[in-house]
């Protein structure tokens, strides 16, 4: 052994390749175990919140350790990668901890990521999020934000592990008692909540004094998927990055539950054990609106505008809306009131390279029908092209899902959380059918309508599905309706 | 002289909106070498440019390789942790080594963010280009080490700063010039159309030395110019040149000929430099998102390094001995930043109260007398309460 050869190890902890970003996903390690490695040679591709960024390796050396598998999503400040350096005491001051440079002093309750074991390097502080920009420090502190009560207890919670694995009981399975009081949380944690589609009042606070904590909310997210309705099946979601952990017994793909496909099985979760779902059919010959759709695509006043049976379906669920007024409400299990909304937000069940989003459209209810139309073709493009601004997400009183451009006819579409009913439009179809006292090829659609029973009767809902189909049957029988 | 080649912007700034008051320069863009690395002749800009010699031409390129060398460790310093954000120059090196080279000791620079091959062009040293981006310090240098204001971040804040300072040159009689940069998406902001005003009104000795480099962040400049930038400045009564910003001769020689005309009372002058950034906004910016792949294809094809290094070729200068010299060169100057960005010390807390006021405040000596007295409360860190 000569006296030069001195070795080192060097742990690399991921840096905050953003401005603030708590965590970013390892999308694919460019290096193995033992590979040598130079300066910035690009060792990792890595997913943030922002952008896909390549990692170059901070030192020359040996690739000690990978500690975290392509595909985990890691802490900001978590090490990730070991290196084994020569010469370390000459050259270059690499002493300086490889961490983001402005670490703060350590604050002892504010763990970001347990470091697995003992670190070899001596522990460099831990990034304390204080720049502008740093939102997600707020999920990270225990401190009162406002209108703190009294035992408020002098620990922090902890922030949770950056991969979500334990399953726990499903959201709906927890325990129900309703209180009158509004459950104690924190407004990270409510707005968590509500993104996730977990009612507060479904869940147990494990925080001091009771308080709903992030982990209480993501431990209900966690729970079985739900199954989706037809025609809502969202794109494909593989994760990026090398194959998930094949069972070693039986030909089967382990795909940990998270992004788009965690949010919309717990909002379907949500929907399906909260709101008694009935579903209605109704199957139309739609011929007349098919004719009133090619007359509208030759028309002036349409040019360059997309029409499609979709845009009819939507105005005339506007119409209805303004008669059946009960099926565009809302059920607030916590104030025990419900909230019937003056205007038609209305949603559209969208694939989109993310999953299932349901954008809305504010105030369908006053567009004229080639505003509706443009508001329908840019809301799916937007959609379609993952843009969608996450205001357009919230607020939506309503929902249409177009399963007919699957081809398929029917099904029962579980209600988008927090919305009175669903209508499923299934596809138009030739077909043969009573028409003028014989049978004539005619073009047939069915209609679905889930409604959520606890605030639309039978009654309500048939009406309202009948009023759509008469104005699909016969676009002139608006006339009669407004 | 077809110049199909010649980079225009975007379509809807091609200028066919408005017939009206030329500016002083066409709408295509002055070049001197194309994307090919041909020297094309100019009848007016090469008589600015006799004195570059083929030696000259080197060491313009070993400047456009070391800047560009030093963005890439800067990048590379950011995503290892170290750096907190850096804006990357890629793709502007010509603009701003052209420019930046142009300049006499005593003028004075008023850069945004971007900027540092101008300062590199200015004698920066290495580890003040870093010092805020690590977050170590408010402030990088002493703007008169080496004439160049620290970088502004707010958008277009400094062309008032400049124009100021041109106003202070008219004051002291003297024949230095202020030169600011900026880029497409400042000319929106107010500020820069102040300080037009107030440069015209003036006659002060300031050139606005915009780098068009197509994108203010995710806003595509067609958004905010339907003609070409360089034909607002004519309508504040200052002269313009629209100039191929990935051209290193061409801005070189537009910014000599500004520079003749504020030393000699000639008043302000606007060039747009045509360019491109081919990185992010900032290592927080994934362009990919709101950028067409084709466009950066389109722009490496007029990469502003790749043309001169065609022409050095074409001249018998690009040996061997040479290329291996300005890589050495550059590496070196990429560990010389990263050792110092890394060596740099942490700053103390009572740093902050450094370099507020110049002479003694009383106010500001109470607070940090309370604050010696707050940090010297926590036991077992009061190396710093001694007083």
């Amino acid at each position: 052994m000569t006296t030069t050869t001195s070795t080192t190890v060097k742990e690399f902890r991921l840096p905050d390749l953003g401005e603030g970003l708590t965590e970013s996903e390892i999308v694919q390690w460019h290096v193995g175990e033992g590979d040598t490695v130079e300066l910035n040679q690009i060792i990792a591709d890595v997913e943030t919140a922002k952008a896909v960024v390549e990692l170059p390796s901070p030192y020359a050396g040996t690739v000690l350790r990978l500690h975290e598998a392509a595909g985990t999503v890691v802490d900001v400040g978590a090490p990730i990668v070991s290196f084994e350096v020569a010469g370390e005491p000459g050259k270059t001051p690499t002493t300086t901890p490889s961490v983001p440079p402005a670490s703060a002093p350590e604050t002892a309750s504010d763990e970001v990521a347990a470091p697995p074991d003992g670190d070899t390097d001596a522990a460099p502080a831990k990034r304390e999020p204080n720049l502008v920009g740093y939102g997600a420090a707020l999920e990270k502190s225990g401190r009162p934000q406002r209108r703190s009560r009294a035992h408020q207890a002098g620990t922090a919670e902890a922030t949770p592990p950056p991969v979500v694995k334990p399953v726990e009981q499903p959201a709906a399975a927890a325990s129900a008692q309703a209180p009158a009081e509004r459950p104690r949380s924190t407004p990270p944690v409510r707005k968590l909540a509500r993104d996730l589609g977990i009612a507060l009042e479904t869940l147990t606070g494990s925080g001091p004094g009771g308080l709903i904590v992030r982990d209480d909310v993501l431990a209900a997210a966690d729970g079985s998927p739900a199954e989706l309705s037809p025609g809502q099946q969202p794109a494909g979601e593989p994760p990026a990055g090398e194959p998930p952990a094949t069972d070693t017994a039986a030909r089967q793909t382990r795909t940990p539950i998270r992004g788009m496909r965690k949010h919309t099985a717990a909002a379907m979760v949500a929907s399906a054990f909260t709101a008694p779902h009935v579903t209605e059919f109704l199957t139309i010959d739609v011929t007349p609106t098919m004719e009133l759709l090619t007359e509208l695509k030759a028309s002036r006043a349409f040019e360059g505008t997309r029409v499609t049976p979709l845009t009819i379906v939507a105005k005339a669920l506007c119409i209805a809306v303004a008669r059946n007024p009960t099926v565009n409400s809302s059920w607030d299990e916590q104030a025990q009131e419900i909230v019937q909304y003056a205007d038609v937000n209305l949603g559209i069940a969208a694939a989109t390279p993310r999953g299932l989003l349901v954008p809305n459209i504010r105030a369908a209810q006053s567009l004229s029908l080639v505003d509706l139309a443009r508001s329908l073709a840019s809301l799916t493009e937007t959609a379609r092209a993952g843009k969608t601004p996450p205001a357009d997400l919230t607020g939506g009183t309503i929902s249409i899902t177009n399963i007919g451009v699957f081809g398929i006819d029917a099904g029962t579409p579980i209600l988008n959380p927090g919305e009175a009913a669903i209508l499923a439009m299934g596809a138009v179809r030739s077909t043969p059918w009573e028409y003028q006292g014989a049978v004539a090829l005619r073009s047939v659609m069915t209609l679905s309508l889930s409604f959520d029973h606890r605030l639309v009767d039978g009654e309500q809902g048939s009406r309202f599905l009948a009023d759509i189909g008469t104005i699909l049957r016969n676009p002139a029988m608006v006339l009669t309706m407004v | 002289m077809a110049q199909d080649d010649t980079p225009r912007g975007p379509e809807t700034g091609s200028g066919a909106i408005l017939p009206g008051p030329p500016h002083d320069g066409a709408d295509d863009p002055v070049q001197l070498i194309d994307q090919h690395g041909v020297r094309r002749p100019h009848g007016h800009y090469d008589e600015l440019i006799t004195d570059v010699d083929g030696a000259a031409l080197r060491k313009l390129y070993e400047d456009m390789v070391v800047v560009r060398r030093i963005d890439a460790e800067a990048t590379a310093l950011q995503r290892q942790g170290e750096l907190a954000l850096w804006p990357p120059l890629l793709g502007q090196e010509a603009a701003q080594i052209g420019s930046g080279r142009a300049l006499r000791e005593d003028d004075f620079v008023f850069s945004s963010y971007r900027e540092n091959a101008v300062a590199y062009c200015r004698g920066v040293d290495l580890t003040d280009l870093l010092r805020v981006w690590r977050g170590n310090a408010s402030s990088g240098w002493d703007p008169y080490s080496i004439n160049m204001a620290t970088p502004q971040v707010i958008i277009g804040a400094q062309t008032l700063h400049a124009t100021g300072y041109a106003m202070g040159i008219l004051q002291d009689g003297a024949d230095s010039v202020a030169v600011t940069y900026f880029g497409d998406g400042a000319t929106s902001q107010g500020d820069v159309n102040e300080a037009m005003v107030f440069a015209a009104s003036y006659q002060a000795p300031v050139i606005f030395f915009c780098q068009n480099n197509q994108w203010a962040i995710s806003e595509p400049v067609g958004l905010q110019a339907h003609v070409p930038i360089a034909r607002r400045a004519p309508g504040f009564g200052i002269p313009s040149v629209r100039v191929d910003g990935n051209d290193v001769l061409a801005c070189l020689a537009v910014t000599r000929e500004a520079l003749a005309r504020a030393r000699s009372g000639g008043g302000p002058t606007f060039i747009e430099a045509v360019t491109y950034r081919m990185g992010p906004h900032t290592t927080a910016d994934d362009p990919k998102r709101y950028r067409d792949a084709n466009e950066l294809e389109d722009w490496t094809a007029r990469d502003p390094l790749a043309r001169v290094a065609t022409l050095l070729d074409s001249l018998g200068l690009l040996d061997a001995d040479y290329t291996d010299s300005v890589k050495a060169t550059a590496d070196a100057i990429a560990a010389e930043l990263r050792q110092g960005c890394l060596s740099m010390p942490e700053p103390e807390p009572l740093d902050v109260f450094k370099h507020v006021y110049s002479a003694p405040n009383s106010w500001l000596d109470r607070q940090q007398d309370h604050y010696e007295r707050y940090l010297a409360s926590f036991a077992e860190a009061s190396q710093e309460g001694s007083r």
